[in-house]
């Protein structure tokens, strides 16, 4: 497929938000999918729902929530301004809603994989000398690694589609927050941008259908033969 | 009479759900073998032996060496479970190392137990009987004090059970390792047991 360079630099944006943003994420959802899987603690409920509220709010509310957070007055806008930086109309900031979108997908495949993995396979490393940090190294975490890589190309592919958190954020600016699902939207608008939008379309599709077969494929393989008995 | 502490001091009640689970007993060196019906709680005092369920109270002393408090990583407990427990992705040689102690007899293990062709098999490969026998080898190679043999016998074919307990047997006269083992069959109990306790 020939493309413009405007529409490779928003693939190559695409990208790079993506990955930026599942990578961010990936040690925030294991955290949160570990202590959901092994924790039992007050307000376990009130978390869980929290990290899913991304799936079903409105985007734009999640976009908005994260423009009062991050903006001149919010806290996080203030944290960063002692830095002299601010994510707002940057790619930064385009990563961070993509991340926050893509976390409840992602805690949900890695809890799946922690709570799949044999507590009985632990107990036993334990009785042969393993301490806990052995353990998690050894047993928990090889066993639950395809279903954490699995959830983080699931990531990627949902980061990869954010639009309407990202768009109400840190707006639709060409080059610096311009996405592929952003691009195609501004193409829309356009008279004639149908072959834009077709080409950027096309590539969007097989990017995400590429994630989701690799994240299938992963996510066999946790199933094959990692039992006990 | 020696002076020696005795292999097994237990005297411990678990909290299973409702039920309290209580055993108190104390046992000599060699094979002390506990049974009672199934349901009893058999298992739950081995695994508190293990230190891998709390104690509601009680005192777990073995050899002279006071577990109660100790991590199960510490007590150097040999444990051979129900179901074999090899690590699935790791292969059966190195499910043998993965609690090996330096000088710890390889070569003689490995011939006891007649699994030196599976070395290079994954987990679910293995027939019952293999599983089991790599189970033990397992345990025996992690240096342990003493071994905790949870029906280690169940579910083998005849031929397969009769290697096992051979097995058990050398490691109680040749290892002298005091034993504690689960088991519902009298024939095993009255061949393997130095000593019977009944839940």
């Amino acid at each position: 497929m020939i493309l413009t360079p405007a529409e490779w630099e928003v693939v190559r944006l695409s990208l790079l938000v993506g990955g930026t943003a599942c990578l961010a994420a990936l040690p925030v959802a294991w955290g949160l999918a570990w202590l959901l899987a092994r924790r039992r603690f007050p307000g376990k409920v009130l978390l869980d729902g929290i990290v899913h509220l991304p799936l079903v709010v409105p985007p734009v509310v999640t976009g908005w929530m994260l423009l009062l957070f991050f903006g001149a007055d919010g806290w996080g806008g203030r944290a960063l301004a002692l830095f002299g930086t601010s994510v707002l109309f940057r790619w930064t900031g385009a990563a961070i809603a993509a991340g926050i979108m893509a976390l409840p997908l992602m805690v949900r495949a890695m809890r799946l994989s922690i709570e799949a993995v044999d507590r009985r396979l632990e107990e036993a490393a334990r009785t042969l000398g393993a301490g806990r940090l052995r353990v998690f190294a050894t047993i928990t975490l090889p066993l639950s690694l395809p279903g954490i890589l699995a959830g983080t190309v699931l990531g990627f592919a949902r980061s990869i589609g954010e639009f309407g958190a990202t768009i109400t954020f840190v707006s639709n600016v060409p080059g610096e927050t311009g996405t592929l699902p952003l691009a195609i939207y501004a193409a829309l608008q356009q008279p004639g941008g149908e072959a834009v939008v077709a080409r950027l379309a096309g590539i969007s599709i097989a990017i995400s259908l590429a994630a989701l077969i690799v994240s299938e494929l992963l996510a066999r393989r946790m199933g094959r033969g990692l039992h006990v008995l | 009479m020696s002076s020696e502490p005795a292999a097994f001091d237990i005297d411990l009640a678990i909290r299973r759900g409702e039920r309290l689970i209580e055993a108190a007993f104390v046992a000599q060196a060699g094979a002390t073998v506990l049974v009672g019906r199934s349901g009893v709680g058999k298992t739950s005092v081995l695994m508190g032996i293990a230190g891998l369920v709390p104690l509601e109270r009680g005192h777990v002393r073995v050899a002279g060496r006071d577990l109660t408090d100790v991590a199960p990583e510490r007590r150097r407990a040999g444990v051979v479970f129900q179901e074999p427990r090899l690590f699935p992705h790791l292969r059966v040689a190195a499910n043998l190392h993965y609690g090996m102690k330096a000088g710890a007899p390889w070569d003689a293990t490995i011939a006891m137990l007649g699994i030196g062709h599976l070395l290079d098999r994954w987990p679910r490969t293995l027939s019952g009987g293999e599983a089991r026998r790599v189970a033990i080898g397992r345990a025996l190679l992690s240096d342990p004090a003493f071994l905790l043999l949870d029906e280690p016998l169940s579910s083998l074919d005849p031929e397969r059970r009769e290697e096992v307990m051979q097995a058990i047997e050398a490691i109680r006269d040749e290892l002298r390792l005091p034993i504690l083992m689960v088991t519902h069959d009298a024939e095993e109990a009255a061949r393997i047991g130095t000593a019977i306790v009944r839940l």
